[in-house]
């Protein structure tokens, strides 16, 4: 007897599976076997070794990290506080809309606008332009959860703590800060994740100059060094695992609290 | 002890409104609480009550209007300064904490006095200190032990139960050793049998710490079982101020009556001096100091209507038995009697249908001044036979020219409802409904706050929006003088002797000093040290 097709709630995960296994789990078994062949396809050993042995690539690592860590702490001290008055103000949904607003202009071509405005006011290009081009590009992904988390935050926490005697400045360190560690952290992850593995940005606005690794996979798989480019993605998976990883342990710790748009 | 201040108030709302939207959430509410008195702030919701009680909180500050902390003007002292404490509606425990944290929250924040010293100049200085870590241990156990919970001080607020939350709530409060607590609905996200042992147990520490309890609810036997002194209020309004006793013998009008417990309240008039009729039948009472043949409300008791039987030379006049339902410890009857519905409780029962007699002792028949006798609106005629009602304009009869300041009266009877809030010339808001034993009086909120009483034969819902229609010839016209303010009505504390009451009219004319937070710092060290001492 033949089974007859049903329309259950699973059926409408089908698409999604199979866009899964196409898209990101076959590329990864993709660049996990590109890891172990040389330019003529025969199995080697020697992608990892040239990686490894060269001090360019770790340089390339160190800045990426550098600079993705530079980003996100920027990205927290000015978006913190702007999430904060947001929050507290009551157009303040209306607003987070206008910090979003740019990120519906293609990220290319607002680099290049970016460049365009530093090359017409005669600043240099180098890490600082590339600073803030991340820190413009990534602010958002920021202020957004913790605009949720902050804006969640039961009013109620905030008077019992001014009813124990906590001025507002005591308030925001005991109570605020703490109720919007969950927003902070997903914040944190959503910027610090793309930044490490950005291109383009760094490559645009330093003239080539400053070269991260995001640029030295592209550069690889463009020299059609997929050997070389596969392991490096390879690291930079390992990366955002871990950093994720790290997060997730965090936020663990705040049980709680877990309380935010991601 | 803590020194005795003059009529020993510890707490005062001097002619305090609160108006959001132009909406008044408090009317020009005045109060005194006394030192260690159980006071509760009772009404329904949004009557006002919660507002009142985050005014003395310092969450929001009144429009207008003074309050007073032990003598000293508080009204602009911002909440972290007050020398009160709250336990909040669903307790607010901080879920980043544990259990001993969020009690030692406030002890970690507290200074306090630490000796003086005597600096270069010669002038003496007081010294501050913050608790020890030793010392807010010991208290935060201590405060652990006056709730129940010596073992839970590691653990996580969210796997606490309601009740031991709550019982954390008031740990946290009373730690600080506040003068005043406040309890905004404390019990109200517990169950019954819950609510039972806290009550009691509040009452307890209320004795035991000798402090000032304000207590929020909307539970009338809550509150008459916990309280000292109830503060009936609705519509942002102090209905009444007595003792649960008093507000339960002798509430103020009929919806102080309505709101306590059960009762029948039917319209009267007053013949004259210990003589009233209703019913269509006069009675013997004990109230006196009517207008002759003034209207009145007659409140009933169900337990003070005693049935009889129908040729008994005792009962006062006929009645119909209409329905008997039986209530575990008496029957509740309702009968009919000339037209009018009354409720007794009877410990035997009735058939429904048999005639019986009814009787009253002249004691038990509460009688009140009506509220309102007519409705009365201030306004202006805006055209030919045209006059304002609330914003809208309503055909009338009358010859005044436009423009004429001129005061409205309609009728309880003459105002009709609509079912659709679109059939009538104005909208409004449905806020009560009170049965008067043949009628319903309800009284309706307009969109610009006026309230309309209105006699109608059904019941309307509370909160149900509805239409409001005055037929031309109803609305009656006189001319009334722009210079003319309106009475206001003063709400008589009934607890105060008349000592106490002629003390506090006489304070009001004297401006209250500006709070000063380190004093109060110092005087409560002054209470803790002695407190060591009586030990």
């Amino acid at each position: 007897m033949k089974k007859k097709f049903k329309l259950t709630k699973k059926v409408f995960s089908f698409p999604y599976i199979l866009f899964l296994i196409l898209f990101v789990i076959v590329p990864l078994v993709l660049i996990l076997v590109n890891a172990f062949l040389d330019s003529d396809k025969n199995l080697t050993l020697n992608n990892f070794k040239t990686f490894f042995s060269s001090p360019a690539s770790s340089i390339v690592l160190g800045n990426s990290l550098l600079v993705g860590v530079i980003t996100t702490v920027l990205c927290l001290v000015i978006g913190y506080p702007v999430a904060y008055i947001l929050s507290k103000m009551s157009s303040g949904k209306i607003l987070v809309l206008l910090y979003v607003l740019p990120m519906f202009i293609n990220f290319l071509i607002r680099t290049l606008a970016t460049k365009a405005i530093f090359i017409a006011l005669n600043v240099e290009l180098g890490m600082g332009t590339v600073l803030f081009g991340m820190v413009y590009n990534y602010l958002p992904f920021m202020i957004m959860p913790l605009h949720t988390t902050i804006s969640g935050i039961d009013k109620s926490y905030i008077e019992a703590a001014q009813d124990l005697g906590a001025d507002k400045v005591t308030v925001f360190l005991k109570t605020t800060l703490p109720l919007s560690v969950s927003g902070i952290l997903s914040g944190v992850t959503m910027v610090f994740i793309p930044t490490i593995s950005t291109f383009a940005i760094s490559q645009l606005l330093s003239n080539g100059k400053i070269f991260l690794f995001g640029d030295s996979i592209q550069l690889s798989f463009e020299q059609n060094l997929y050997g070389v480019g596969s392991i490096m993605s390879l690291v930079m998976l390992a990366f955002v695992l871990v950093s994720n990883f790290v997060m997730n342990k965090f936020n663990r710790n705040n049980d709680a609290v877990r309380r935010s748009l991601w | 002890m803590v020194q005795k201040t003059q009529n020993d108030i510890i707490i005062e709302l001097r002619n305090v409104f609160k108006t959001y939207d132009g909406k008044h959430a408090v009317n020009n509410a005045s109060l005194a609480i006394k030192r260690g008195e159980f006071v509760t702030l009772l009404g329904p919701s949004g009557c006002g009550k919660t507002t009142t009680l985050r005014m003395i909180a310092g969450f929001e500050m009144p429009t207008s209007g003074k309050i007073i902390f032990d003598g000293k003007d508080i009204t602009d002292v911002p909440p972290h300064l007050r020398p009160v404490n709250t336990v909040f509606q669903k307790y607010a425990l901080f879920p980043h904490l544990n259990v001993f944290n969020n009690i030692a929250f406030g002890l970690k924040l507290k200074v306090i006095p630490n000796g003086t010293k005597v600096n270069r100049k010669g002038e003496t200085v007081q010294l501050f200190r913050k608790y020890t870590k030793a010392e807010i241990t010991e208290k935060v156990n201590n405060a652990l032990k006056m709730v129940d919970l010596e073992d839970y001080g590691h653990r996580n607020v969210s796997s606490l139960s309601g009740g031991q939350q709550q019982r954390v709530a008031i740990a946290r409060a009373l730690v600080n050793e506040p003068q005043v607590l406040l309890l905004d609905e404390p019990l109200g996200a517990l169950d019954l049998k819950m609510r039972k042992d806290m009550q009691l147990e509040l009452m307890d520490m209320h004795k035991r710490l000798g402090i000032t309890f304000i207590y929020v609810t909307h539970d009338q036997e809550e509150a008459l079982t916990m309280s000292d002194k109830i503060v009936v209020m609705r519509m942002g309004e102090i209905q009444q101020i007595a003792t649960p006793e008093k507000i339960y013998d002798e509430p103020a009008n009929a919806f102080v009556a309505d709101f306590i417990g059960e009762s029948t309240i039917l319209s009267g008039v007053m013949l004259e001096d210990f003589k009233v009729e209703f019913c269509d039948t006069v009675f013997e009472c004990v109230d006196k100091g009517f207008k002759k043949n003034e209207p009145i409300d007659v409140i009933i008791r169900p337990e003070d209507l005693k049935i009889k039987a129908a040729n008994d030379p005792m009962s006062l006049m006929q009645a119909t038995v209409l329905s008997s339902v039986f209530k575990g410890d008496h029957y509740q009857i309702t009968l009919i009697a000339n037209e009018n519905e009354l409720v007794a409780h009877d410990t035997e029962n009735y058939e429904v249908g048999e005639t019986v007699g009814v009787y009253i002792k002249p004691f038990d028949l509460h009688i009140m001044h009506k509220t309102r006798l007519i409705n009365e609106i201030d306004t202006y005629i805006t055209g030919e036979n045209l006059v304002e009602i609330c914003g809208t304009d309503f055909e009338c009869v009358t010859d005044l020219a436009e423009g004429t300041p001129v005061k409205v009266q309609v009728d309880f009877d003459d105002v009709e409802i609509t079912d659709d809030e679109d059939d009538g010339m104005i909208s409004a808001t449905v806020v009560s409904s009170i049965y008067k034993g043949s009628y319903y009086q309800a009284i309706l909120s307009t969109d610009d706050h006026y309230n309309f009483f209105a006699d109608t034969d059904y019941e309307w819902l509370k909160g149900d929006r509805v239409g409001i229609r005055i037929a031309p010839e109803k609305i009656l016209i006189s001319t009334r003088d722009e210079n003319e303010k309106p009475v206001e009505r003063v709400v008589v504390d009934e607890t105060l002797t008349e000592e106490e009451e002629k003390a506090i009219e006489l304070s009001r004319n004297i401006e209250p000093e500006k709070f000063d937070s380190e004093a109060y710092e110092q005087e409560e060290y002054a209470q803790n040290s002695d407190e060591e001492g009586d030990k």
